[in-house]
């Protein structure tokens, strides 16, 4: 249907030819752009239901309160996925667990995939790339956020954090505050939710229209194969440098998708583009000066390495089996 | 009354300063309106996510940019 739309009106309004490079490159550019903005759209109105009835409170006191056997890993990674993820609640987040007397490791868990796995990159993974390499993704961040989280809680991290952080731990209660259950029908609540959706929408417009856009332009313009000869499968350090490119880059979802997308179509395996994706958004040196506050150098190097690992472990997985 | 505006100033956080900014100014209210950017001072409210509007040192809303009814009724106007 919105395929339909984009040629009726690149080909047909606009007149281009859809033979000509041009015109798959425009075609690409509004067929992909209507997709994505419908789909974040609505994935963001989800996440704001769920939120609104799961906050971040509720997800500590259940951790303070319950016996998990390693479960807690999961579940806190479940709601980092669904917490909608803004970097500068990173820092209030990771105290807030720290005070609680959250373990550092499902701390961490938390911290890996709630950039991760976030609506932004749900919408534009499922636009661009289908259902079945989205749930790669999510399954995938899911899993990095788990693992990464476990094998960090096993290090005895707790002397790298920063002074103030460490006297918040020692007085850390797990008594903690009742968790407020707020009773605002839904339908009182739904106005504010597609407000923050749209928002969202708002937000990251400008980066999916360059991020398309410049997708577009190589969808047309590069030729099939053209990145093969460099990034092929058999290269085996073809994982390993994508992250490493990545981590000095700082773009979202939002930008980075449309373009990878054009990647792969043109000849670079999915998993060395996932693991470069993943590194692009879950490891960010922004992201790293802010955790400055609440750990040091020695702590985050840890924590970025590791995560690092893992996605370069993924990346080689997903070339293997898909 | 004392409002004060949490945030390590992202564009959420200033959209919310402005907000609550503008309600302030279009009701003609008598506030001090300041806006907390440390977050070690943020933390002794005890929120997990930002923005946050403290309202005489009660939180009363946090983790979205408010709309104009909610800062209302939060200055219980």
């Amino acid at each position: 249907m919105i395929q339909d739309f984009a040629d009726w009106l690149v080909y047909g309004i606009f007149g281009l030819s859809a033979d000509s490079s041009l015109g798959t490159a425009v075609n690409f550019f509004f067929y992909d752009t209507i997709k994505i903005l419908i789909l974040l759209f609505f994935i963001s109105i989800l996440m704001g239901i769920i939120n609104a009835y799961f906050p971040i409170e509720r997800l500590r006191r259940y951790l303070q309160t319950h016996k998990m056997y390693g479960l807690q890993y999961l579940l806190a990674v479940i709601f980092g996925a669904i917490t909608p993820f803004c970097s500068c609640s990173s820092i209030p987040l990771f105290i807030g667990f720290v005070k609680g007397g959250i373990p550092l490791g499902v701390t961490f868990a938390f911290l890996i995939t709630s950039p991760l796995v976030n609506e932004v990159a749900v919408a534009m993974f499922l636009g661009s790339f289908g259902l079945r390499v989205t749930l790669i993704y999510v399954i995938s961040g899911i899993l990095l956020g788990v693992i990464g989280g476990f094998v960090l809680g096993r290090l005895r991290l707790t002397p790298y954090l920063s002074d103030w952080v460490k006297q918040i731990q020692a007085n850390s209660s797990a008594q903690a505050d009742e968790w407020e259950k707020d009773h605002t029908p839904f339908i009182k609540r739904l106005p504010t939710i597609v407000h923050d959706a749209l928002g969202i929408v708002r937000g990251v417009l400008l980066y999916i229209l360059i991020g398309i856009g410049i997708g577009a332009f190589m969808h047309g313009f590069v030729p099939e194969g053209f990145f093969e000869q460099y990034m092929a499968k058999d290269n085996w350090f073809a994982v390993p440098l994508s992250v490493i490119l990545a981590v000095p880059m700082y773009a979202n979802a939002a930008g980075i998708v449309p373009v990878i997308e054009v990647f792969v179509a043109k000849g670079i395996p999915i998993g060395t583009a996932i693991a470069f994706m993943m590194a692009v958004v879950g490891l960010s040196l922004p992201e790293a000066t802010l955790l400055k506050k609440v750990m040091t150098w020695k702590l985050i190097g840890i924590f970025f390495g590791t995560v690092a690992f893992f996605i370069i472990l993924s990346g080689y997985l997903f070339n293997f089996i898909l | 009354m004392e409002v004060k505006v949490l945030g390590p100033g992202c564009a959420k956080c200033k959209s919310t300063y402005k907000a609550v900014e503008k309600v302030i100014s279009d009701n003609n209210l008598d506030v001090k309106l300041t806006k907390v950017e440390d977050i070690m001072e943020m933390m002794n409210y005890n929120i997990m996510t930002t923005p946050a509007v403290v309202v005489d040192e009660v939180v009363k809303i946090k983790g979205h940019v408010p709309s104009e009814s909610e800062i209302k009724e939060a200055l219980g106007i």
